[in-house]
This record gives structure tokens, sequence and C-alpha cells, in this order.
């Protein structure tokens, strides 16, 4: 876990959500006030954890503010120079990447000639795909052409990898390289 | 110039706005007049495909008007060096030319040598035969009356451009060209960055704050992942891949022979080489087996995006893996690719959602399930804050990202998927004594012994090891080719020099002096910020400017010292040999004015897209001659009598890319929610469409639907005195998630740039009429 800095943002965070306590106690039952100032309970005892977004190339940094196991708020991170805690509009929304309905939380399968997905666990699905990336690659490996050494196969193509992490991208062109495979492409070329 | 940054990367736009505050200049170039555009200070339009006609004639601007910065020119660019005979250039062809392949012999465009092998030079750039002439020659044929012609930029608005922008060739003044998919997407797309290059080097505009030619990278680790060979000809840091069409390649040997320059940092390129192979093979990688190199695999061809999709299509290929992406949407003449992916056996797909790649089986593909026998794999991954790594921006600033919170569901890091991957198929081929297996069972997998592999010793395997000591390496100053030395990607070597040290992660946002913030993160190559900055110094050392300074000669410390640091050895003084070779990656320690290395000339030449609807007014060569062209039912191709109108693609701000990632969000599809067609005021009268009519958009691909859009954004061009409509559309859209639309990678075709195989999304011909 990274330290941050107590910057000016987060002593404004902090001394908020200590403002909002006493308000409580202070303003009674005045509800208009009191719903005003509810307004930093979300952000209040969430972690922070700064993050850089994930979109486009600029590399924003944006803080995100997790609680009871969800994300319950983004920002643009101030001490990051390139945003200055700034962020487009895809940059302000990032929480929904969480929150979606639209995430896909298991892995799913689709048979041959099938109309329909099946959940399945992981262990079958990455068995499986192991397997059938073995089959093609060995029956499709080259060793010799032309009294040359090649050691490749034509038959996988891996595509993409332009949103992974430089660590993931390294995985699999080592991973791919590792068993042969020519077809290797990403988004940069497209 | 081909970039659209107030929407496509509005953070970047934020600092050029700020730049206008400080007395700047925006110029934004482009056929539609965008969000940019409408904050620059000077607008032209264009009409797609014709950036090098445009460019082309500022050459020629800069030059007959004295406005090229010259000192710079003599000493940091090839200007001076003697063209050997063999070059010549007559109506669009480029001596060496053979048409039955479609290529060119490159050793036509040789540079004349003196017998040490050193260039022949004329410093005073009167010799006919010297780059500055041939050059000068060249774009005399871009004059502004031609130019305007071709671009359907009225000639006042070239004038405009050329005359602000020829402006910061002035020492003390600084200009940038910031460009994006509007250049790169066309058959003269390379070319068309080299012609950005050319100006930039004539203005003395490169190694300079404010300077340069900056790629707009529209995903957020393009950077990193080209960086680490996520492309059929590299390896990691831009290593080329062995190929069994290169006889040298037969071994270690021969490649490092062919593939290494004399002179120049690539010179340094066996060490990064045996290193990389010493990280990936580890003791399997010895001086007797040339160090692996056999395990690496050897291809006999182009596997580019077009040609892999093409493979695919005629049933070659039969499993695939793909890493959160969405050719289905993305790819060119997207409905070929669509119908491509029902010919594999296997499908993995990772991604956070599922998206039009993922379903394309489906009925709302319009495909038809049964009869597709794909068998497809959905893995739920984890989005970018529910992991740690890191990720390289535009700038090359490699930036950590830390982990916010588990991940949703069942998903999983892209990471841990690879590596269980790895160690199942390491299992099911162990112990195996085929020869086939041995390459991969070579393969070092070692990420410590959890479910999740150990991040930091991925990290340290990408910085390298001293292998006699197990030290982390300093930076790739200390590789070696003996096999003592490992690094997984020389260029970062140095991101992480000691234990616990991982530079990436460093939040110091001090400004360590003329905005550079050398302690916030790492940029490759050894946290330098500015490439080239040895050419903000004059040959003497001295800044050209003390406005433009970043790093200069300190003769008592007999170091380069300034606000950077140098892009160039440190304690290399000007006076020694090559102590003013700025271009340190190249061959001469000098930028390429002329680039015998480009597969279609060594000047930019104008040539008309793969659709377009005139004639080509430079030459009677109508289409880039080295382009490959694939016909037949693959890659249908229109003509202007069927579609008379020229057609490109964009992005909204709302919506990135494919729009898996924000089409599947609610606040996202809210604001852009519907496909919409842009058409001009004139055309959509000629053809009696009304703003909001639904119309079907037609290439010879394929049509979509979609709401059109009029508006004044779009003016028709006149090109050599004829009307043309020009359209847009952007290519957000797809069938799944919340905002829906036809895919406009429908209309687009698959025809790629004569070097890189990019495909040309941004300039193809279709016609439009009403739905109804």
């Amino acid at each position: 876990m990274v330290e941050l800095n107590l910057n000016r943002r987060q002593f404004l965070k902090l001394s908020g959500a200590a403002a909002a306590t006493l308000a409580v106690v202070e303003l009674g039952f005045n509800e208009k006030k009191a719903y005003a100032k509810s307004k930093d309970f979300k952000i209040a005892k969430a972690t922070v954890t700064p993050t850089i977004c994930c979109f486009c190339g600029v590399g924003c940094g944006i803080l995100v503010h997790t609680k009871n196991n969800t994300v319950v708020y983004t920002e643009g991170d101030p001490d990051n120079p390139i945003n200055e805690g700034k962020l487009c509009s895809k940059g302000t929304t990032l929480r929904q990447l969480y929150t979606s309905e639209k995430r896909i939380t298991k892995p799913l399968y689709r048979a041959s000639g099938s109309n329909k997905w099946e959940e399945k666990e992981w262990e079958w699905m990455l068995d499986t795909i192991a397997k059938r990336a073995k089959d093609t690659r060995d029956h499709s490996f080259v060793v010799e052409e032309d009294g040359l050494i090649v050691n490749k196969t034509e038959k996988i193509a891996s595509l993409g990898g332009a949103a992974l992490d430089n660590e993931e991208t390294y995985l699999v062109s080592k991973l791919m390289r590792g068993l042969g495979v020519t077809y290797l492409e990403h988004q940069a070329r497209i | 110039m081909g970039a659209n940054p107030a929407e496509n990367h509005p953070i970047s736009f934020r600092w050029l706005t700020k730049a206008k505050e400080n007395g700047g200049k925006i110029v934004s170039v482009d056929p539609r007049y965008t969000r940019t555009s409408a904050v620059s200070d000077i607008y032209a339009a264009l009409r797609s495909g014709t950036d090098i006609a445009f460019m082309g004639g500022m050459i020629k601007y800069s030059i007959d008007n004295n406005l090229f910065h010259k000192d710079y020119v003599v000493n940091y660019t090839n200007a001076s060096f003697i063209v050997a005979d063999g070059f010549d250039f007559k109506d669009g062809f480029f001596s060496g030319y053979d048409e039955a392949t479609r290529t060119y012999d490159k050793t036509k465009w040789a540079i004349a040598t003196n017998e040490d092998g050193t260039p022949k030079k004329d410093p005073s750039l009167q010799n006919p035969r010297t780059v500055f002439q041939l050059m000068k020659n060249h774009y005399s044929r871009y004059d502004v009356d031609t130019v305007s012609g071709v671009t359907g930029t009225p000639k006042k608005d070239l004038l405009n451009v050329y005359k602000a922008f020829c402006e910061t060739g002035k020492v003390g003044k600084a200009g940038t060209i910031l460009y994006a998919m509007g250049t790169t997407q066309h058959t003269v797309g390379s070319q068309n960055v080299r012609a950005f290059a050319i100006i930039q080097m004539l203005l003395g505009n490169i190694g300079l704050p404010g300077g340069g030619i900056n790629a707009m990278r529209g995903e957020s680790n393009v950077q990193g992942s080209t960086d680490f060979g996520l492309l059929w000809d590299n390896l990691t840091g831009y290593l080329g891949v062995p190929k069994a069409t290169v006889p040298e390649h037969a071994t270690l040997a021969g490649y490092l022979a062919k593939e290494t320059p004399p002179t120049g940092f690539w010179s340094n390129k066996p060490k990064f080489v045996v290193s990389l192979l010493k990280a990936w093979y580890g003791d399997h990688a010895t001086n007797k087996n040339e160090f692996g190199y056999h395990f690496l695999p050897k291809g006999n061809k182009n596997y580019s995006h077009i040609n892999l999709f093409k493979a695919m299509y005629n049933n070659e290929l039969e499993g695939a893996f793909l890493w959160g992406t969405n050719p289905v949407v993305g790819g060119p003449n997207a409905g070929k690719e669509k119908e491509a992916l029902g010919n594999l056996k296997w499908l993995v797909a990772v991604d956070l959602w599922e998206t039009e790649t993922a379903a394309f089986w489906k009925k709302e593909a319009g495909s038809d399930p049964s009869k597709i026998n794909t068998e497809v794999f959905l893995l739920p991954a984890s989005a970018s804050f529910e992991k740690e790594g890191s990720i390289s921006n535009s700038s090359r600033w490699m930036q950590y990202r830390w982990k916010a919170i588990d991940s949703r569901g069942e998903a999983r890091p892209d990471l841990d998927i690879i590596h269980e991957l790895a160690l199942k198929l390491k299992k099911l081929y162990a112990n195996s004594p085929k020869p086939a297996d041995q390459p991969f069972l070579s393969l070092e997998w070692n990420y410590g012994t959890g479910e999740a592999p150990d991040l930091d010793l991925i990290a340290k395997e990408i910085n390298g090891y001293d292998l006699k000591t197990g030290k982390l390496l300093p930076g790739f100053g200390a590789l070696l080719d003996d096999g003592t030395t490992s690094s997984g990607n020389w260029i970062y070597s140095g991101f992480y020099p000691e234990e616990g040290k991982n530079l990436s992660k460093r939040r110091d946002n001090k400004d360590t002096g003329n905005a550079n913030f050398l302690n916030w993160s790492f940029a490759w190559p050894m946290n330098r910020r500015i490439l080239y900055n040895r050419a903000s110094a004059d040959p003497s050392g001295k800044p050209w400017s003390q406005e433009k300074a970043v790093i200069w000669w300190d003769a008592a410390a007999k170091s380069w010292v300034g606000n950077d640091v140098p892009d160039f050895k440190a304690i290399l003084s000007p006076t020694e040999p090559g102590g003013t070779g700025a271009f340190m990656m190249n061959k001469d320690g000098v930028g390429l004015l002329f680039a015998p290395t480009m597969n279609d000339g060594p000047f930019p030449e104008h040539y008309e897209p793969f659709e377009s609807p005139v004639p080509n007014a430079f030459s009677s060569v109508e289409l880039n001659p080295a382009v490959v062209i694939n016909d037949g039912d693959f890659n249908k191709k229109g003509y202007k009598v069927d579609f008379p109108i020229v057609a490109t693609t964009y992005r909204v701000e709302a919506h990135w890319q494919s729009g898996s990632m924000t089409r599947n969000q609610e606040w996202l599809s809210e604001i852009a929610r519907y496909m919409f067609v842009e058409i001009s005021e004139e055309l959509a009268k000629e053809k009696g469409i009304k703003n909001k009519d639904k119309v079907i958009v037609t290439s010879a691909r394929g049509e979509i639907k979609a709401y059109a859009m009029v508006t004044k954004r779009y003016k028709p061009f006149t090109v050599r005195g004829k009307k043309v409509h020009q359209l847009g559309m952007p290519w957000n859209f797809g069938y799944k998630g919340y905002a829906k639309g036809d895919i406009a990678n429908r209309l687009t075709p698959h025809i790629g740039d004569a070097n890189t195989m990019i495909p040309e999304y941004k300039a193809f011909l279709c016609d439009i009429r009403r739905a109804d």
C-alpha cells in the first residue's frame, strides 16, 4: 500500500468529516443543512488509493475512495502533475467500472454450436484452455523449415493488451513467444 | 493535426489552453471543425488523406522564405550528406521500384561514403546531390496552388498556417505537432509522420521544451504494451524478431551482425538481445546454444492485424487469445473480421464485459449460432484499480497503480490469468522429450509459489540483474553480451535499480526545474523526459536560447548538466568525436531528412488514398506503390462512381475506443447515446436529408444505419476545381452495452500503410441516403 502525503486535499477531507460529526450535534434537526453536510459522509473514513486513469494515454492521476467493499467515490489526484486534480468525463466516472451491472463476474463458456453462455469454474476454464492451446500447438508446431530451426506455430493468435499493465504485457509477450506464436498483435497496429 | 485532443485527450488539451494564455498559438488542421478547432487561433480544413501535400507545401514555404534553423539543420540532420548516384525520382516513383513485388530496392537510395565508411558531406548545402538540395527540389512541386487544389484548403488558410508555424523556427521559439490516428491511419501513415519530422527538424524544434512530434496515445498503456513487444515484428524494447526469410538470421551471430549498426547507440544491440534471452531462458541460455536464440519463433511472413484476420478468414488459424480487445467493432472491414472469428476452433476473451467480439456468435450479432462451431471462453478480468502494476503514458512516464479494492465478483487480474495458464501448460508439457517442446520447457517461469504471481519478481526481471552477483542493474549501460546480465526489456532497465526501489512508485511532485518532475514516477530511458535534448544546445554545448535551455555542457564539471537527464552520454564533450551527434539512436548521430530506411521512399510523397474521388495531381501514380493490396471478397474496393463521398471516422469525448469500457457505464452512455453521421448542410440539401433523419451509409464493404447530424462543421471541399463532399462518423458504437448503434468499421477497408500495415480507416469512399 502506498503512503500518501497528507496533502491539502486530504486535509480538507479529514477536517470535513470531523465538521460533519459536529454539525449533527450542533444543528439539531435542521434537515436541509444536515442533508448538505451528509455529503461529506460518503467519503468519510473511506480508504484512498491513487491510481492512473485507464482510458487514454495522457496518464491522469485518480484517487479511488473505497469503503465497505465498494468504490464510493473517485476524483482527480491533485498531487499528480499531469492533471493537477482535473479529469475528463471518462476519468470522472471511473467508479462505474466497478459498480456497473454489465460487469461479468463469472467465467462464461459457449460450447460449439450452442446459443447460450454457461457459467463455469475458473479451474475448468483454465484447464480446458490450456488443453486446447496445447492441442493446437502440438499439431501445428514447426521445428524446422527448409533446414532452418524456426520453432513456431502459425495457428494461434494473440491480440490486444494496450490496456494491460506493463508487467502483464511482459508476461503475454514472454508466454506467447515462448509457445512459438508468430501472430502476436495488439491495438498499436490498428 | 490529425488529432482532436479537446475530445480525445482532454486533460492534455488543458495544457494547450494554458500555453494559449501565455501567448502561444493553437493551429488546428482537420477535415472537420472540431472542438479543438473551436479553441484554436487558426483553423484550416483539409480533405482526408492529403497531409503530405499540406506538409510538403510547408517544407517548401520554410525553405523558400529562409525560415528554417540553418545551424541546427547543418549540424543535427543529414541535410549536408551527399546522396549516391542511384537515387532518383520520376513521376511518382523513386528509383529501384519493382512492380511485380510492389517493393523498392532501398540500396538505390544510399548515401555516398568516404573510404572509411563515413558519409560524404557538403556543409554549405550547395551541392545538388546534398539531401538538402534534393529535398528542396522534391518539394518545389508542392506550390501553394497545387497543394490547395489537392487538399481543398483555401490558399489563405494554408499560408496562415505556414506563416504561424514557421515562426517557431526562430531561436527562442518552439512549436510542437500533436497527432493521433488522423495522421497514421492512412496508406501513407508513416510518411505523414515523416513529413512532420522533416518540418520539425528544419525548424529546429526537436529536443526542446514545447517542441517535438507528439503521438497522442489512445489507450492508457499502448505505449507500454508496444515497448513490451506486443507486435508481430518486435520482441521487447524494439528488438526485431528473427525471421526465417533473412538468411543471416539462421544464427544468433548472423542476426546480431545483420541487425547491429556499426555506430550510434544501437551498436549496443547485442547486449540487449543476449540479456533478453537470459531473462527469458535463464540457465537454458548458454554460450553453447547461442543463448537460446533458436527457442524464439522465426516467422516467414508479415503477421500484422490485417494479415492475421485474412489468415483467420481463410481458415488458417485455430485459436486466439484476446486481451481486452474488440475487433468486431474496432477492426477494419469489421463485418469480415466478425465472419472470420467463426472459423476458429477456440477463442479466449479476457475482458470486463461481454463485448461484441465475445458475443460474435449470437443472433444479435447477425450470426446463426447453430452454424458457428467456435468454443468461446470469456474470462472476467479485473478493472485497473482492482489490481496492481505500472503503465506508461504518451510521454513514457511509467506510473504505478495501486490496488484499491478486491476484484468485482470472480474477476481476476490478467496477470494471474496469464501466470496460471503458463503454469498449467508447463505441467502439461512437463518431462516431454519431444524437440518441439524444448523451447517452451526452457522458458523460465519463476514468479513465486502463490496462486498469483509475485509482481515484484516480474518487475525486477524486466529491470534486469547482474547474474554474477545477483544484484539489480543500475540501468542498461551495465548490460553485457556475454550472458552475465539479464533484462526483460532493456529500455526500462534502471527503473528498479536497487532492492525496494521501484522508481515508478515515486510521488514527489516538486518541480525540479523548467516544469520537469524528475522525482515523479520514472520515464524510460533512464528518467529522461525530453528525448534528444542534446539538440536543445548548439554544437558547442550552449543552449540555443536561455528560454528553451534544457541541458548544457559544463566544462569545469566535464559533464552535461541542466534541468533534465541528458539524453546523451553525460561525459561526452562537444569537441570529442560524436560530441555533436544529438540524434544518437541513428547511425551517424543525425536526424534523417532523407530516410532510406522507409519502404515507400526516402522523402514523403503524396499519393491518393486506396479509395479517392480524384486523380493524383502530383504524379500519374494514384496509390502508394509500396502498399500490399488485398483484393477479392476479403476486401472489396469502392469507386467514386458508386461512392462519391469521402468518409472518415473519429471518436466522441464520452466514449473510448470501441466503446466497451464506456457504453457499459450508465452516465457516459447517457451523454453520448446514439450513433450518428455528421454531414454538411450542403450535402444534406443535395440528398434531401434533415437533421436527426435516419440515414443509411454505404461503402463497398457494407452498410450501416445512423442518425444524421447536419452541421456547419463540415464544408464541401473544392478539389482540383470540383466539389467534393466529406462526412464523418464515430466508431465507438456496437450492439452491446447501454448505448447501442451500428458499427462504423463495417464500412472501412482492409488496406494498410506501406511500412506498418496500419489500416486506412481515415479516408475511404461512401454514399449516404435517407433510410425511409
